[in-house]
């Protein structure tokens, strides 16, 4: 599977965006040319020149290098949701999934419970509820969307309680642990690769979103979404202070939704040979 | 005399019915309707019965799968679905299984030492003893006729019969005394078949092993089973204790859905008259059984 997603030049290409990106995003102090806090007030919304490769914005501030450091609440902290989402998901997926009876109606009536709610109301209230904080956007985001994963989890690991594999483990004794890990999880996690990366562009847009709306990372923190939010006040006299930020979301977004169908053909063998 | 090796006594299973008449309905299925049967210490045991006919949910019960509602499962005077300490772990490796599907039967991430390792790690587990892994591992594939060499493929790339092959290694490697096999070559070719066969007879001769051979294949079950049991509906309908009764049915399928309809107690002379009058009638009750 892995050699003919790296067989696929679009695959690559994604892959190299979202690499590209996260190293950027680690290296900021080194990469930036300026400090992303630092007001040249002389020098507001300048063009591109070698001291500020993209211009500055309202207050000076060197647009470059706030995109840099932007990289890190918008790549690593959606990362870090589709992380927590995909924890919870896995165990109360496979715990429902496996165990059935019991634990799979109570699992799984919880599960409708939270897809019965719209997940961008619901990220609103409960930051409405514990306020304002980046922190509380991405508890609100793993708690929105776990039931996603959940689902999605628990069938496939009741169609691999089915097979013959597994029903040979469970009849020499092997233990519940034993056949969850080796044999349920590897199975598994080709399928959530899937959802993942597709979803990872979600949760980047989700966390953008909810800064642009001032929700969620608070100035002067750079975040893609803040600055998207700061420079929609001067649209009518500077419109090219949306262009870096805006780009970049939708390459990165782009590069995970690609990334996710690339997978899903490297994993069905049938629609890429066509 | 000595008890016999397993036995199933009254064995009853249901299951809920898909479709229920009423919101929130609690009918059931019933699949098996009170199985009874004994296998003595190195016997093979043929279980014939056409599809839905409830012969590879009696599979299931055997290997420790499904707990049946009623009735009990002794493996070597033990009970297998026990609740004391002393029945919990000990029968689990009495008995062991080889299915039908052998594209299925094994991790397809596995490789062939770790699916027979697999076994081997259960036993550890269970007897408390460390096993040489590697060593084991070819001397099992060494017994079932395949190359050391393959230890290290995985299992698309082998054929059928070798994948089978591994599988009856995986089961025998927990030492059982009793193996399960459940449609175990029908889903390989003539030829290969009677290699598998010839293979599981040699088997039984070395390790003293008795098997319970789950089928729809009669020829099979002539080349290969001591007795028989005819299986429908839930029920076992025929009990043919020797082969030379058997192999005197030329036509097995028709036949032996023949037998089933008629039930238990019909001597083959009184067949071949009544089959004339009968055969209308018990083609459709046949045909209601099945849908």
């Amino acid at each position: 599977m892995l050699r003919q997603l790296f067989k696929n030049p679009m695959a690559l290409l994604c892959m190299g965006v979202l690499l590209f990106t996260a190293l950027l995003g680690i290296l900021a102090p080194w990469a930036a040319p300026n400090d992303p806090y630092a007001n040249d007030i002389l020098n507001k919304f300048a063009g591109p020149s070698w001291q500020y490769p993209l211009g500055t914005d309202h207050l000076g501030r060197c647009v470059f290098s706030r995109m840099l450091f932007g990289i890190r609440p918008t790549l690593f902290l959606s990362l870090l949701t589709m992380l927590g989402t995909i924890g919870l998901g896995v165990i109360m997926g496979v715990a429902a999934g496996y165990f059935r009876g019991v634990v799979d109606e109570i699992i799984m009536r919880v599960v409708d419970v939270m897809l019965s709610f719209p997940s961008q109301i619901i990220i609103l209230a409960v930051v409405a509820l514990l306020g304002v904080d980046i922190r509380n956007v991405v508890v609100a985001s793993i708690f929105i969307k776990w039931a996603w994963y959940a689902r999605m989890i628990r069938t496939a690991t009741i169609k691999y309680t089915g097979m013959n594999f597994v029903l040979f483990s469970r009849s020499v004794g092997s233990g519940n642990f034993y056949i969850l890990t080796r044999h349920m999880l590897p199975c598994i996690a080709a399928e959530l690769a899937v959802l993942a990366s597709l979803d990872t562009g979600w949760a980047i847009l989700n966390i953008s979103t909810l800064s642009f709306l001032g929700l969620g990372v608070q100035a002067p923190v750079p975040e893609w979404g803040a600055m998207l939010n700061e420079a929609k006040n001067v649209m009518v006299s500077n419109p090219e202070q949306m262009i870096a930020p805006g780009v970049a979301v939708v390459a990165l977004v782009g590069a995970c939704n690609m990334l996710g169908d690339c997978l899903r053909d490297a994993l069905d063998p049938r629609t890429a040979r066509q | 005399m000595k008890d016999p090796l397993l036995v199933v006594s009254d064995v009853r299973v249901s299951f809920l019915k898909e479709h229920q008449k009423r919101l929130f309905g609690r009918e059931r299925q019933q699949v098996l309707r009170g199985v009874s049967l004994a296998l003595e210490e190195g016997e093979c045991l043929g279980v014939i019965g056409e599809s839905g006919s409830g012969k590879s949910t009696l599979g299931r019960v055997l290997a420790g799968l499904l707990p049946p509602e009623s009735g009990a499962v002794f493996i070597n005077g033990r009970n297998l679905y026990g609740r004391g300490k002393r029945d919990a772990a000990g029968p689990r490796h009495g008995l062991s299984v080889v299915f039908q599907d052998y594209t299925s039967s094994v991790n397809p991430r596995f490789r062939v030492e770790h699916a027979i390792g697999e076994s081997l790690r259960a036993l550890e587990r269970l007897e408390g003893r460390v096993v040489d892994k590697k060593r084991r591992v070819a001397e099992l594939l060494e017994q079932v006729g395949l190359p050391a060499s393959c230890a290290s493929r995985y299992p698309h790339e082998l054929s059928g019969g070798q994948l089978q092959r591994v599988c009856i290694a995986r089961a025998i490697a927990v030492n059982p005394r009793v193996v399960l096999l459940d449609e175990a070559v029908s889903s390989l070719d003539a030829s290969t078949q009677t290699q598998v066969m010839d293979l599981l007879m040699e088997l039984r001769a070395r390790r003293g092993l008795s098997y319970i051979f789950i089928t729809h294949d009669l020829t099979c079950v002539t080349y290969f089973c001591d007795r028989a049991l005819f299986f429908n509906a839930g029920r076992i309908v025929e009990q043919v204790d020797d082969m030379k009764n058997l192999s005197r049915v030329r036509d097995p399928y028709a036949r032996r859905l023949l037998d089933a309809v008629m039930g238990i107690g019909v001597q083959p002379g009184d067949l071949r008259r009544e089959r004339a009058d009968l055969l209308p009638a018990g083609d459709g009750d046949v045909m209601g059984a099945a849908s």
